[in-house]
C-alpha cells in the first residue's frame, strides 16, 4: 500500500463528512434492496454495500463543478458526489421527476448539476469519457477535476489502455478510480487480469499508480488528496487502485457462488462502516448519540426520497419521441 | 436413439453446444463467465462444457471482447471453429472492428485464401428494464455487412439446429438469443440436427395475408395470428430464422400467394430489415400487391427504462393485429 505521507491528516470535520456520506449510501442501498424485494421498484441492482470509502473520502475533495463519470455500480459515487436524493430515487423507479425523466433508469442516472456527467452500463466507457470532461477543464483554464470510477475487470479492456495513455499524454487533470472488489461478475480478479497489482499498469502509461486500501478513510482520503492536487495543479493523471469487496454479489439475485463463504465473512467481519463509526468515537470525533441521530436523519431524508419517487408520475408515452434529437420527431 | 423432450432456448444451446464439442475436437467455446468456475455463464448456456471438454477448449475470458473476438478469428484462420459469446448484443460494439472488418471480409479481401468460420452467440432484447445499453436488436448493423450470417431463431429446436449449422458453417455466423424467445418451452431433440441456415420456416399457413417475422416478434405474431383467426382473416406467419441471408424465395411465394404481406421486428423500424424485405417484394412482385408492403419495428429512439415506455416501445400483439387487419381490407 502506498504511503501518502504529504497529505494532509483529515480534519474531524472531514472524517464525520466522509461518515455522513458513506452512511447516506448505505441507507439508500439498503432502502432500496428492501423496496425491490417488497416489489415496490423493479430493476436491476447491482449493489455497491461494502465500497463506501472510496467515493466518501474522494467526494469531500470534490466540488459541485468537478466531474465524475460512473458506472452502473456507482450509486454509491453519485450518493457521495452530492445527487439530490429525491430525483434518485424518482429516475431508478422510472418516473417523470427523475433525474433522467424515468429514461435512463438505474444504470443511467445524469445528473450534471452536481457534476454526474455519466453513468455506463458498458464497462470501461466511463475512462474515454471523462478524459474529455478533463481536456474541456484543461481548455476553459479551470481547476475543475474529472474523475472516471470504473472496477477492475474494465481494466482488462481496451478503452482503459487507450484512455490512460491519452490522459498522460495531453496531462489531463483526470483520476482514473478503480474500485477493485476482486470480482468482475463472476470471474475472479487472478482469472481475469494478468498483473497482481492494476496499479502498476499505470508505469506503462508514464503516470503514478497506488494501491490504496479502499475501506480506509484515512489511506483513501490520503491518496485522493495527492491525485486531485496533481490533477488541479495541471500536472496530469493518476490511477488509483481501491482495494475493497462487494458484499452481495455482482447483481441482486446472484447467488454468489464464485465466492467462498470465508472470504465473504472475513470482509463482512472488516465492513467499513462499523469500523470507521467505532472509530470516529473511540478517537472523540463524534459520540453515539450524534452519529445515532445523524443515522436517523439520513433515514428519514431516504424515506421521504423513496416516497417522493414512488408518488411521482410515469412518464407519457410522448417521451418515446422526446430527448431523442433537441427537436422532436416523427412518430 | 434421439428422443423429442421439453427444453427452453438455453438448455437447447447447451445440449447443441456439448454436441458440437463431442463431434469435432475443433470445436472452441469461450466468453466472459462460461466456464464452470464462474458458474456455466451467465444463462447457463454453458454449463458443464469446461468440466467436459477441459479448461484448453473450454474458456473464460477477462472482459475484453475486441481480443475475444480477435482470438476468434485467429484460431478461425488456423482450422478451429470458435464459438465465442458476447455477453450482450450491445456490447459487440466495443469489438465491431473485429467482426465488421475482419471477421466478415477476410474472405473477400484475401481473395478466398481465407476462412473465418466462427459464431458469435449473443443475447439481447427488451422486456428486463435494463435501459438504452442492454437490450437493443442489432440484426440490421450485422445484416447490412457483406460477409456475415445473422440469425435470429425463435423457437428452443431452432436455437439448437441453428446453432449446430453456424458453428459448421465455413463463414462467420452470429445468433441473436432474444429475450422474448428463452423461457418458452418447446420439443428439441435429444439429438440435434442442424437446420440449413437461409431457409425459413412456415409456422402457420394462411390465405389472406402474410406476416414476415424472426426471433421474439415471431412469439407476438403467432399470438396474433390466433387473434387474427377469430376476427375471421388467415394470416400466414413465415419464421425467417436467418435474417442475411434471408429466405427470398419463401417470402415471395408466400406473398405471391396471400398478395399482402407485414414485416413484424424488435430492431428499429426506420433502416431495419423490414425495409430491405418489403423493398424486396416490391420490386418483385409489383403488380400482385393488393396492399403496400406494412412494416411494424420500435420507434426511432433508445430503448427506455421506464416499463411503461419499455412496454410502449415494442411491438404488440394489438398492434400486429391492427396493422394486418388493416392490411387484409385492402385491395
Ligand atoms: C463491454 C461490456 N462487456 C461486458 C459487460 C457485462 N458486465 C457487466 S458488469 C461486468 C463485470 C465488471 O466488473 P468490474 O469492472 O470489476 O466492476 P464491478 O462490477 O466489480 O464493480 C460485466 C462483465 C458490460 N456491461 N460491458
Amino acid at each position: 500500500m502506498a504511503d501518502h505521507s504529504n497529505a494532509p491528516a483529515p480534519s474531524t470535520e472531514t472524517l464525520v463528512d466522509i461518515y455522513r456520506r458513506m452512511i447516506r449510501i448505505e441507507r439508500n442501498d439498503d432502502t432500496i434492496r428492501t423496496a425491490i424485494r417488497r416489489g415496490k421498484l423493479v430493476m436491476p441492482y447491482y449493489s455497491a454495500r461494502g465500497q463506501e470509502v472510496i467515493p466518501s473520502a474522494i467526494s469531500t475533495l470534490l466540488t459541485d463543478d468537478d466531474t465524475i463519470c460512473t458506472i452502473y455500480r456507482g450509486i454509491h459515487d453519485m450518493v457521495a458526489k452530492g445527487m439530490p436524493l429525491r430525483p434518485l430515487w424518482a429516475e431508478i423507479a422510472g418516473r417523470v421527476d427523475g433525474t433522467c425523466k424515468g429514461k435512463g433508469g438505474p444504470m443511467h442516472l445524469t445528473h450534471p448539476e452536481t457534476g454526474v456527467m455519466v453513468t455506463t452500463g458498458i464497462v470501461g466507457s466511463s475512462m474515454p469519457i471523462a478524459n474529455g470532461l478533463a481536456w474541456a477543464a484543461q481548455l476553459d483554464g479551470s481547476k475543475r477535476v474529472s474523475i472516471a470510477y470504473f472496477g477492475d475487470g474494465a481494466s482488462n479492456i481496451g478503452a482503459f489502455h487507450e484512455s490512460l495513455n491519452l490522459a498522460s499524454l495531453w496531462k489531463l487533470p483526470v483520476v482514473f478510480v478503480c474500485q477493485n472488489n476482486g470480482f468482475a461478475e463472476h470471474t475472479r480478479y487472478e482469472n481475469g487480469t494478468s498483473v497482481d497489482f492494476i496499479a502498476k499498469r499505470a508505469a506503462g502509461y508514464g503516470m503514478p499508480g497506488y494501491t490504496v486500501d479502499g475501506n480506509d478513510p484515512w489511506a483513501m482520503y490520503a491518496a485522493a488528496h495527492e491525485a486531485i492536487t496533481r490533477a488541479r495543479e495541471g500536472a496530469g493523471p493518476t490511477l488509483l487502485e481501491c482495494k475493497t469487496f462487494r458484499f452481495l454479489g455482482h447483481v441482486l439475485g446472484d447467488d454468489d457462488k464464485y465466492m467462498t463463504k470465508e472470504e465473504k465473512d472475513a470482509a463482512v467481519a472488516v465492513d467499513p462502516l462499523p469500523r470507521f463509526r467505532a472509530r470516529l468515537i473511540a478517537d472523540g470525533h463524534a459520540t453515539e448519540d450524534q452519529l445515532t441521530a445523524m443515522q436517523a436523519k439520513i433515514q428519514a431524508e431516504v424515506d421521504d426520497a423513496m416516497a417522493f419517487g414512488l408518488a411521482s408520475e410515469f412518464p407519457s408515452v410522448e417521451e418515446l419521441r422526446r430527448d431523442v434529437f433537441e427537436q422532436e420527431i416523427a412518430a | 436413439m434421439s428422443e423429442t423432450v421439453k427444453q427452453h432456448a438455453f438448455q437447447a444451446i447447451n445440449s447443441a453446444l456439448h454436441q458440437a464439442m463431442a463431434d469435432d475436437p475443433k470445436v472452441l467455446v469461450f466468453g466472459e463467465d462460461i466456464a464452470d468456475r464462474e458458474g456455466g455463464g451467465v444463462t447457463g448456456a454453458t454449463i458443464g462444457l469446461s468440466t467436459k471438454f477441459g479448461d484448453q477448449r473450454v474458456k473464460s475470458t477477462p472482459i475484453s471482447e475486441q481480443a475475444i473476438i480477435g482470438a476468434a478469428i485467429g484460431a478461425a484462420l488456423a482450422g478451429y471453429k470458435p464459438v465465442a459469446e458476447i455477453m450482450l448484443m450491445n456490447f459487440t460494439t466495443v469489438c465491431m472492428d473485429m467482426i465488421f472488418n475482419h471477421a466478415a471480409k477476410l474472405r473477400f479481401m484475401s481473395g478466398g485464401q481465407s476462412t473465418v468460420p466462427i459464431t458469435i452467440r449473443t443475447l439481447t432484447g427488451a422486456g428486463w428494464q435494463t435501459a438504452g445499453q442492454h437490450a437493443d436488436h442489432l440484426e440490421g448493423w450485422f445484416a447490412h455487412a457483406a460477409g456475415i450470417k445473422v440469425v435470429a431463431p425463435s423457437n428452443p429446436a431452432d436455437y439448437g439446429g441453428l446453432l449446430l449449422s453456424c458453428i459448421q458453417d465455413p463463414d462467420p455466423c452470429i445468433i441473436i438469443e432474444s429475450a422474448g424467445t428463452l423461457f418458452i418451452p418447446g420439443d428439441v431433440d435429444t439429438v440435434q440436427t442442424p437446420i440449413p441456415l437461409g431457409v425459413a420456416n412456415v409456422v402457420q399457413e394462411g390465405t389472406d395475408v402474410t406476416i414476415v417475422s424472426w426471433s421474439s416478434m415471431v412469439v407476438r405474431s403467432q399470438m396474433a395470428v390466433a387473434a387474427l383467426a377469430e376476427k375471421g382473416i388467415s394470416a400466414e406467419l413465415v419464421d425467417l430464422r436467418t435474417v442475411s441471408p434471408w429466405d427470398r424465395e419463401a417470402v415471395l411465394a408466400s406473398v405471391a400467394k396471400t398478395g399482402r404481406c407485414a414485416v413484424v421486428h424488435e430492431a428499429l423500424r426506420s433502416f431495419g430489415p423490414g425495409a430491405e424485405i418489403a423493398a424486396t417484394i416490391s420490386e418483385e412482385l409489383f403488380g400482385k400487391l393488393k396492399a403496400p408492403v406494412r412494416r411494424l419495428g420500435a420507434p426511432e429512439c433508445p430503448v427506455p427504462f421506464a416499463k411503461v415506455l419499455e412496454d410502449a416501445f415494442l411491438v404488440s400483439v394489438d398492434q400486429i393485429v391492427a396493422a394486418v387487419e388493416d392490411v387484409a381490407a385492402q385491395g
